[in-house]
């Protein structure tokens, strides 16, 4: 029946071998060197209060926890965009943004509760229990 | 040809009459998997599902985390050096876990297992502080049921410590699996898969001691 048939291997099959990257000493060591300092900054900042408000401390504290998730991802966790012919990368976007959703979302509806409220009469209030 | 099944569909089969169109063939079959190929990118979708679970957590505590209910504030409960030493703790065992996958690569055996007992040496010490910071916090009468704020510390900053629990119960086993057959390539994807689920806990560690402790003194 296959007189004429040619099996052509798909050219996008994932190489097997392209998730094996382990990085190196010197990756492991940076990575490790960075978050050190991104773990002992704001370590530090919140102890002595160094910047004086506490506003700007929480902003910059969750500014180097960002910071250091990307070293981690980058150093340790070894995310490129080719791995697994890029569907790693495709996962992690798409968790991204289901935990911005989900985050975001939950803390703007939940903290906003009373503004979000509809309107009550004087009427209705004094029935309140 | 073998293991494949190639399916024959002509393209605008007509009955009568075949215009030059000859048959086409494709195969169904992609390719062969090697085995266990695929194991990695199904064990990060597993991650991400779980980092959707922590998600919720976080949200949990950051609606219910100023809900003292007349109970002790973070500020009264947490100490800031126990849980400087605590991330340490995690942090050099990310950085050991590392070494170990650098010796695996270099199919060093001895070497490996050294790596892999250091790691399991600061998982446990991480914990033993967890545990100890835990006992004392419930001494205290800080139970989780005092408050919304402690019901939601302990459900996120429990769940992280079952995680690190059973990545070290996993990290002994591999430890055994390792003395018995050795480097093999499933040991291998084993230890890989691991690594990332190792190194995914102190991403999530960033998060609790950042927002939770830190954020937590700053109220």
């Amino acid at each position: 029946m296959s007189t004429s048939s040619e099996i052509h291997p798909n050219p996008h099959a994932p190489d097997p071998h392209s998730s094996a990257s382990h990085g190196s000493r010197k990756t492991y060591l940076t990575g490790f060197g960075l978050s050190v300092l991104l773990t002992a900054v704001p370590f530090w900042l919140v102890m002595t209060g160094a910047l004086g408000s506490n506003q700007a401390t929480a902003f910059v504290i969750v500014g180097l926890a960002f910071v250091q998730i990307i070293v981690h991802m980058i150093y340790f966790l070894h995310m490129d965009t080719k791995s697994e012919g890029g569907w790693t990368i495709m996962a992690l976007i798409f968790t991204v943004v289901l935990v911005a959703i989900a985050l975001s979302g939950t803390l703007w509806v939940m903290l906003h509760l009373n503004d979000n409220m509809m309107p009550m009469s004087v009427d209705e209030m004094s029935k309140m229990p | 040809m073998s293991g494949h099944t190639a399916h024959a569909r002509a393209t605008h089969a007509h009955p009568h009459g075949d215009q030059g169109a000859a048959p086409q063939f494709y195969v169904l079959d992609e390719h062969d998997h090697e085995e266990g190929a695929s194991t990695l990118l199904g064990f990060w979708i597993y991650l991400m599902s779980d980092c959707l679970i922590f998600a919720i957590l976080f949200a949990v505590y950051g609606v219910l985390g100023a809900n003292y209910a007349a109970g002790p504030s973070p500020k009264a409960l947490f100490e800031l050096p126990l849980v400087a030493v605590n991330t340490s703790m995690l942090l050099l065992s990310s950085i050991t876990y590392g070494f170990a996958m650098l010796s695996m690569s270099d199919g060093k055996v001895g070497s490996t297992q050294m790596w892999l007992a250091i790691t399991a040496v600061f998982g446990l010490a991480f914990l033993g502080i967890e545990l100890s910071e835990f006992h004392h916090l419930i001494a205290e009468g800080a139970t989780p049921q005092r408050s919304g704020f402690l019901s939601a510390f302990f459900t996120l900053v429990g769940t992280h410590g079952l995680h690190v629990t059973f990545g070290t119960i996993w990290l002994f086993t591999l430890m055994a699996q390792v003395a018995r057959h050795g480097l093999i390539p499933a040991n291998r994807r084993r230890l890989m898969c691991l690594s990332l689920f190792w190194h995914f806990l102190d991403v999530i560690w960033i998060g609790v001691f950042t927002f939770v402790y830190l954020m937590g003194m700053l109220r």
